[in-house]
């Protein structure tokens, strides 16, 4: 296979340009800056880290509108046998061990950047691509579920029946295991994925994505001023989705 | 002994021929468009090398050229019922299928890759 | 001491010919469910999206295990200077080969995409021990094999200690790497330690040699060779020290976990509240599968073939609740999404997941263990591998 070597181009498009990925959530904040986007023969640039950023004081329980909105753009039809549904994303319930607090936030794959389930794959059909997302090749997928057992978040479901309706964007199929895609089709068209735009239209903007490598993107300062952390510190996996207010 | 020879030769010839004129060569839909994305003879040989390649530089570097792309092989070829309703390429007669059962190769591409293009959303 | 002569085995027993048939049997069922499995989707095994990893995964373990494991007396018979282990190397290395080509089916056909063996063949990811196992079993299957030609050989006599000393430290390998599969599942609190390596080497040990017995003392009993009471003590002593060293081992692997705050919750679960699981786990593995044939492998009263096989019968069972709970119970468990919080609710987080193997994973899992078996007793009728004189036993010498 070639590998196209010539070098990322970045083209500057100009506030206007990104258009509609502009969306203002408030004075000064926007919920993303892709001022910078890719030309569609590029190949994605490991100069951009795709990232997340998850306000957990802006989630509410009860609130469903990014797991509704992925199943709608990805096709996710009910299986009708609950546990075998697809979870890209799901809403979980948390309390806080020291103080009984208790809040809600989405979890999906958090784009590890040093992946357990890239680490397991033995075909290498999970991989991370260059700009931070981690995806699932379903080319290469055999169905073994080792990444499942990887995982420590329960990110990944496995396709246990056979799939219609797939949405031309987002293949999926019987026998092999999928995950969030942080709407690699969309960011690759310049968009946000879908959950952080209805998360925005719900009125709530729980969720900002961008690039965290790019000190001037609104999920790099936020971050930057406000404290943040991973799920599990503790397995040093610098995920690419963080957290606040948890 | 020739004369059995000879009726020997004859019947294989007209097996022969009578299991040429069965075989229905492949017929399918014209697709939309007056040109394929490269010469039909190319296209007829290689179109797997071009989707594989396309795979993997799509897949992995994330390259969105739309030339060789499967989804564009679809949205040309996929031909319409009379309610204007999309029929998959994988159906019986229709333009991936047809061919690949003439050839006996087997697709795996429609159980996961949508067979149909993608419906239009009113935004 | 005697020359020890080798044969095909003789005759056609009745035995022989209905455990034919129902390995047959058993295989062409468990074809039909890998069928059911792959044309249907996993939704008809009891796995879903939590325990990811069911029945046939423990079946397959099961048989890896046990392939290496049973390599043992050819090991010790031609690395360790045994000659009168000499009798049943061969046998030991037909077991080797035959056991991991079963667990080897059970896992391939239990693939969500089976039909791709050729992708798992043909990509590699070389920082995943699950590739580096693939290498690892089929190399395996190739020594051993070479192994065997080399035994069976005269002119390769030399060779044996050498290719014997391969095969052994390959199966050392083999059987970390097997361990390594859990202990690299870093975020699962029942896996996660060091242990697992060598407390798999003591498990392929310990099944492997349990295997081995109620395989050797049927073909021998067919083949009416007795062994020797020497060689069967030795072998029974061995078997009881494997064991043991599987039980201190799993001591030491739960007394560790429990020092460690966080990994009390799936302590309690396996082993106090967990439902099926604790009860396997000191029924059937603690008991069953170990202080009970410990005691009948050491104890003379018990030393008859049947007593042996039936003490290797139990070591098998409890190996296998064993793997059960190791396997399933540590996937049950809910894992630590968030620290410092409990999962309150969810979609099914911070819940037990029950699981309830079905009937096709079942077969799969027979289905593998019965191609086994079938490998075996198939070859003892076209080579060489059973013995008919042993040393030094009187009035064994009927050739
Ligand atoms: S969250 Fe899970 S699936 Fe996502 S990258 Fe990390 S390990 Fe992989
Ligand atoms: S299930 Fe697919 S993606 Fe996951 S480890 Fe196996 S081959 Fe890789």
């Amino acid at each position: 296979m070639t590998n196209p070597e010539n070098k990322p181009r970045r083209r500057f498009l100009g506030r206007t340009g990104a258009g509609t990925a502009l969306l203002a959530l408030a004075p000064g904040v926007r919920l993303v800056d892709l001022v910078l986007a890719k030309d569609e023969d590029e190949p994605a640039s490991d100069e951009t880290r795709w990232g997340l950023l998850v306000d957990a004081n802006r989630c509410t329980t009860g609130c469903r509108a990014c797991v509704s909105a992925c199943e709608d753009e990805h096709a996710l039809a009910k299986t009708g046998r609950n546990r075998l549904d697809p979870q890209w994303i799901r809403k979980v319930e948390l309390v806080d061990e020291s103080n009984d607090r208790s809040l809600s936030i989405p979890l999906m794959c958090q784009h590890c950047e040093d992946p357990p389930c890239v680490e397991v794959c033995p075909t290498g059909a999970s991989f991370k691509r260059a700009d931070g997302m981690v995806l699932v090749d379903k080319h290469t997928c055999i169905g073994c579920r080792y990444c499942m057992m990887a995982c420590p978040f329960n990110a990944r479901s496995f396709v246990h029946e056979e799939v219609t309706g797939q949405k031309s964007y987002s293949p999926r199929g019987k026998g092999t295991v999928e995950s969030c895609t942080l709407c690699v089709h969309r960011v690759d068209n310049d968009r946000t994925p879908a959950c952080v735009e209805s998360c925005a239209v719900d009125g709530h903007g729980a969720l900002a994505f961008g690039d965290l490598n790019d000190a001037e993107s609104t999920v790099s300062k936020t971050a930057r001023s406000q404290p943040h952390r991973e799920l599990r510190p503790d397995l040093a996996l610098n995920t690419g989705v963080r957290y606040r207010g948890v | 002994m020739t004369q059995r020879l000879a009726i020997a030769l004859l019947m294989i010839l007209s097996f022969g021929a009578s299991s040429i004129a069965d075989v229905n060569l492949p017929s399918y839909p014209k697709g939309r468009g007056e040109y394929c994305v490269e010469p039909t003879d190319v296209m007829r040989r290689d179109h797997f090398e071009y989707l594989m390649h396309h795979r993997q530089i799509s897949v992995h570097l994330g390259v969105r050229s739309k030339r060789h792309s499967l989804v564009g092989c679809v949205d040309c070829h996929a031909s319409q019922a009379d309610d204007g309703t999309y029929i998959s390429v994988n159906e019986p007669g229709q333009f991936c299928r047809s061919c690949h059962v003439y050839t006996a190769v087997k697709i795996d591409c429609f159980s996961c890759h949508a067979a149909v293009p993608d419906a239009v959303v009113k935004q | 001491m005697d020359k020890i002569r080798f044969q095909v085995l003789a005759g056609t027993h009745t035995g022989y010919r209905l455990l034919l048939w129902l390995l047959i049997i058993l295989i062409g069922i468990g074809l039909i469910a890998a069928h059911h499995m792959e044309s249907q989707g996993h939704w008809v095994t009891g796995m879903d999206n939590r325990v990811v990893w069911g029945l046939p995964h423990v079946f397959a373990i099961f048989l890896i295990l046990s392939a290496s494991g049973a390599l043992n007396t050819a090991s010790i018979s031609s690395v360790f200077g045994g000659s009168d282990y000499q009798p049943l190397a061969r046998l030991s290395g037909l077991l080797a080969v035959t056991l991991l080509t079963g667990g080897l089916a059970v896992l391939v056909l239990d693939l969500g995409r089976p039909d791709r063996l050729v992708v798992a063949m043909t990509y590699y990811n070389f920082s995943s021990v699950f590739a580096w196992n693939v290498f690892l079993y089929t190399g395996f299957v190739l020594v051993v094999l070479i192994y065997l030609w080399v035994m069976m050989t005269p002119q390769m006599r030399g060779y044996v200690r050498s290719v014997g000393m391969v095969a052994l430290i390959w199966r050392l390998i083999l059987t970390s790497g097997t361990g390594a599969i859990f202990g690299f599942l870093v975020a699962r609190d029942a896996y996660d330690t060091a242990i697992m390596a060598p407390l798999f080497i003591l498990m392929s040990l310990s099944l492997g040699m349990a295997v081995f017995w109620v395989s050797t003392l049927t073909l021998c009993r067919w083949n009416g060779y007795l062994l020797s009471p020497e060689l069967s003590g030795k072998l029974r002593r061995l078997s009881a020290l494997f064991i043991l060293g599987v039980l201190y081992l799993v001591a030491l692997h739960h007394l560790t976990n429990l020092y460690m705050a966080h990994h009390q919750g799936i302590e309690r679960f396996l082993l106090v509240d967990g439902g099926v699981y604790p009860w396997l786990f000191w029924l059937g593995f603690v008991l069953c599968g170990g202080i009970v044939p410990v005691w009948w492998f050491l104890d003379r009263r018990f030393s008859t073939p049947a007593w042996t096989v039936t003490a290797a019968l139990m070591v098998i069972v409890g190996g296998l609740c064993h793997l059960y709970v190791t396997i399933i119970g540590g996937q049950a468990y809910p894992l630590r999404l968030v620290s410092g919080y409990r999962v309150d609710s969810g979609f099914y987080d911070g819940e037990i997941t029950h699981y309830l193997p079905s009937l096709p994973e079942l077969a799969l899992g027979i289905g593998g263990v019965s191609l086994a078996l079938l490998m075996i007793v198939v070859a003892v009728r076209i080579l060489p591998f059973l013995p008919t004189v042993t040393g030094s036993l009187p009035g064994s010498n009927q050739g």
